[in-house]
């Protein structure tokens, strides 16, 4: 099938304000983290007057962006991976196991995901207080409150997620496995597992990118010690300054690892798409 | 935030249980087999439970009391006043409830326009992109990345870019295009509203690109063959063949994008440094700014659950309408 010189500049004429439309912002966050502070407290500048680095070491003084972006790493990455642990047995379940429950399992998980965040928002905290003055189990402005919230906000669709990849294996698989005396978890971690693992990847990353960019509980549940990077970013501007420069840098710098990783395994998360929404 | 980022479906995941093709390969024998998947769910239950579920059911109770900063420290000696809250918050006579309708409008507005050309722009990056040509896997990278960053990071940067004195937008319309005299204030005042939403799409759209690119992976070549042998020009086939057959998918993405937009906190929240203007008042900022300015946790309970009975009500409504003419196409 040709394709018609009309629709030949239609593509380019939508790729081009798409593109222009992405890059903008892009371009600015890269740019001005390059910028001496003068640059970007005049008027606005498409080049930096003297390329500098400055900002990116600056930027670790003005605010303790070390501290947030530690405890970012810390949440994140323990949110990420119990939040995928608990995703693989209860996709292996829902995928290999007729039960009684198991609709209204689905269906309950999926829609906890569409409800309000500021509907639990003041539950939860008044929750993680009152617990901690109860039982001194202290889950309020502590990470620990913060991992057990992020992980349950990435499981639905990580479950989700896995019954379409543990779907797509064979049950050939198992049944082999189990008549060379298999039990069912040796089933998952040797049959399963490594044939999902493009799918668990995939589910892992989103885990943890859901965790490193919320900011509703992050601003109410965390104090000083605990803030991540989602409040703490917000630091920069004091109230006579705004070292936008930094805080591009400071942006830039979080945001590549995320990037990154959601960019190398797009095609996981669209194969994973197709393989739940779309069939 | 709870309702960020997924796209899953209650809706397209009954006829799975039940289709034959997905018979299990093995059914549970004996009591210690049917308790397995039981315990293999346990952990996922639980934390649902303690953190959607009990926490749910805990914000219908406050909702109920006399939840103010007096006892906030102490919740059990707050006292039970039944729907006082509701009637408090939702009576339209009353200044609060007066500026809880204006934000519900402005939420409703915002929501409807941020879907709409969401998906405006993602049909159109998906249709362009599905025939192959060079640079087109460096360009899905990039329609990817405003989704792939973090939200604050996102949104800081645009919140740069709409300064006043020292933005981009007002850098090329009044000193570079000379479209306007005065440099306009982009984050307070009318034009706020349009900064929110200008930035709420740059940040969707590339979700609905990534559903609607993985629905279209779906549609026969075929197809579209066969349209193009019937003399079909390049609209008669969309309209034909691709948005048919990318029914199923639009029915999901809308919803969720309308879903997650209506809850939006995330992008006011950044866009205007911790509150928001009259202008762009999302119903999620509103609920949060007047929970804890005033510390009246009650009242803010009774408008978070009158949000998810709306919500719970147009997604009921959506699901009948678009399951009917389902029925009727068959």
């Amino acid at each position: 099938m040709r394709e018609t010189a009309g629709e030949r500049w239609g593509r380019r004429i939508v790729l081009t304000l798409l593109t222009l439309f992405v890059v903008i912002p892009l371009y600015v966050m890269v740019t001005s983290a390059a910028k001496p502070l003068q640059d970007v407290q005049n008027g606005f500048t498409w080049w930096p007057s003297r390329p500098t680095l400055q900002p990116f070491i600056d930027m670790w003084s003005t605010v303790p962006l070390a501290r947030y972006l530690v405890n970012s790493l810390v949440v994140s990455s323990i949110a990420a991976i119990c939040s995928v642990a608990v995703a693989i047995f209860a996709a292996f379940a829902v995928s290999r196991y007729r039960f009684r429950g198991r609709g209204v399992f689905s269906v309950t998980v999926l829609s906890t995901q569409m409800f309000p965040g500021i509907l639990f928002l003041l539950p939860l905290f008044l929750i993680y207080v009152n617990l901690g003055n109860a039982t001194g189990i202290e889950l309020y402005a502590s990470r620990t409150g913060l991992v057990i919230t992020y992980l349950t906000f990435s499981l639905p669709f990580s479950i989700w997620m896995l019954v379409g990849y543990f779907d797509s294996i064979p049950r050939g698989l198992d049944e082999a496995a189990q008549v060379d005396g298999a039990g069912p978890l040796r089933t998952l971690f040797q049959v399963i597992l490594p044939a999902a693992v493009p799918g668990v990847v995939a589910v892992t990353v989103y885990a943890f990118m859901t965790a490193w960019g919320e900011v509703l509980f992050a601003s109410v549940m965390t104090d000083e010690g605990s803030r991540t990077l989602a409040v703490g970013l917000q630091g920069y501007s004091t109230q006579f300054n705004v070292y936008w420069n930094q805080i591009m840098a400071a942006s830039l710098v979080v945001s590549i690892p995320v990037v990154v990783g959601f960019l190398a395994l797009q095609r996981y998360f669209v194969a994973g798409l197709t393989a739940g929404a779309v069939k | 935030m709870a309702t960020s980022t997924t796209a899953p479906d209650a809706d397209q995941r009954e006829p799975r249980a039940g289709s034959p093709a997905r018979e299990p390969a093995r059914r549970p024998r004996g009591p210690r087999r049917s308790l397995l998947p039981y315990l293999l769910l346990a952990p996922a239950v639980v934390l649902e439970l303690a953190i959607h579920v009990i926490p749910m059911v805990v914000g219908v109770w406050m909702s109920l009391l006399e939840l103010t900063q007096f006892h906030i420290r102490d919740w059990s000696t707050a006292p039970f006043i039944g729907l006082e809250n509701y009637r408090a918050t939702l009576d339209l006579n009353s200044a609060a409830g007066k500026e809880l309708l204006h934000s519900f409008w402005i939420t409703l507005a915002y929501s409807l326009l941020s879907v709409g050309f969401a998906w405006l722009l993602g049909i159109s990056a998906a249709v362009v992109l599905q025939r192959p040509f060079r640079g087109r896997a460096i360009l899905r990278a990039l329609f990817l990345t405003p989704y792939a960053l973090p939200v604050y990071a996102a949104v800081i940067t645009w919140s740069f870019l709409l300064q006043r004195d020292t933005g981009l937008v007002n850098h090329v319309l009044v000193d570079q295009l000379g479209l306007m005299n005065e440099r306009p204030f982009w984050l307070i005042g009318d034009n706020s509203f349009w900064s929110l939403l200008v930035v709420s799409v740059w940040r969707n759209w590339p979700f609905a690109f990534l559903c609607l690119m993985a629905g279209l992976q779906n549609v026969p070549g075929e197809l579209y063959e066969a349209a193009a042998i019937d003399g079909a020009g390049f609209w008669r086939r969309l309209r034909s063949v691709t948005l048919p057959m990318l029914r199923p998918v639009n029915l999901v993405l809308l919803l969720v994008l309308f879903l997650w937009t209506f809850n939006d906190f995330n992008t006011p929240f950044v866009l205007f440094g911790g509150s928001a203007p009259e202008q762009a008042d999302l119903i999620s900022i509103h609920i949060y700014r007047s929970s804890f300015k005033t510390w009246d946790f009650g009242s803010g309970s009774a408008m978070s659950v009158a949000l998810l009975l709306f919500l719970l009500v147009v997604s009921a409504a959506y699901l009948l309408i678009t399951n009917r003419r389902r029925d009727d196409h068959a």
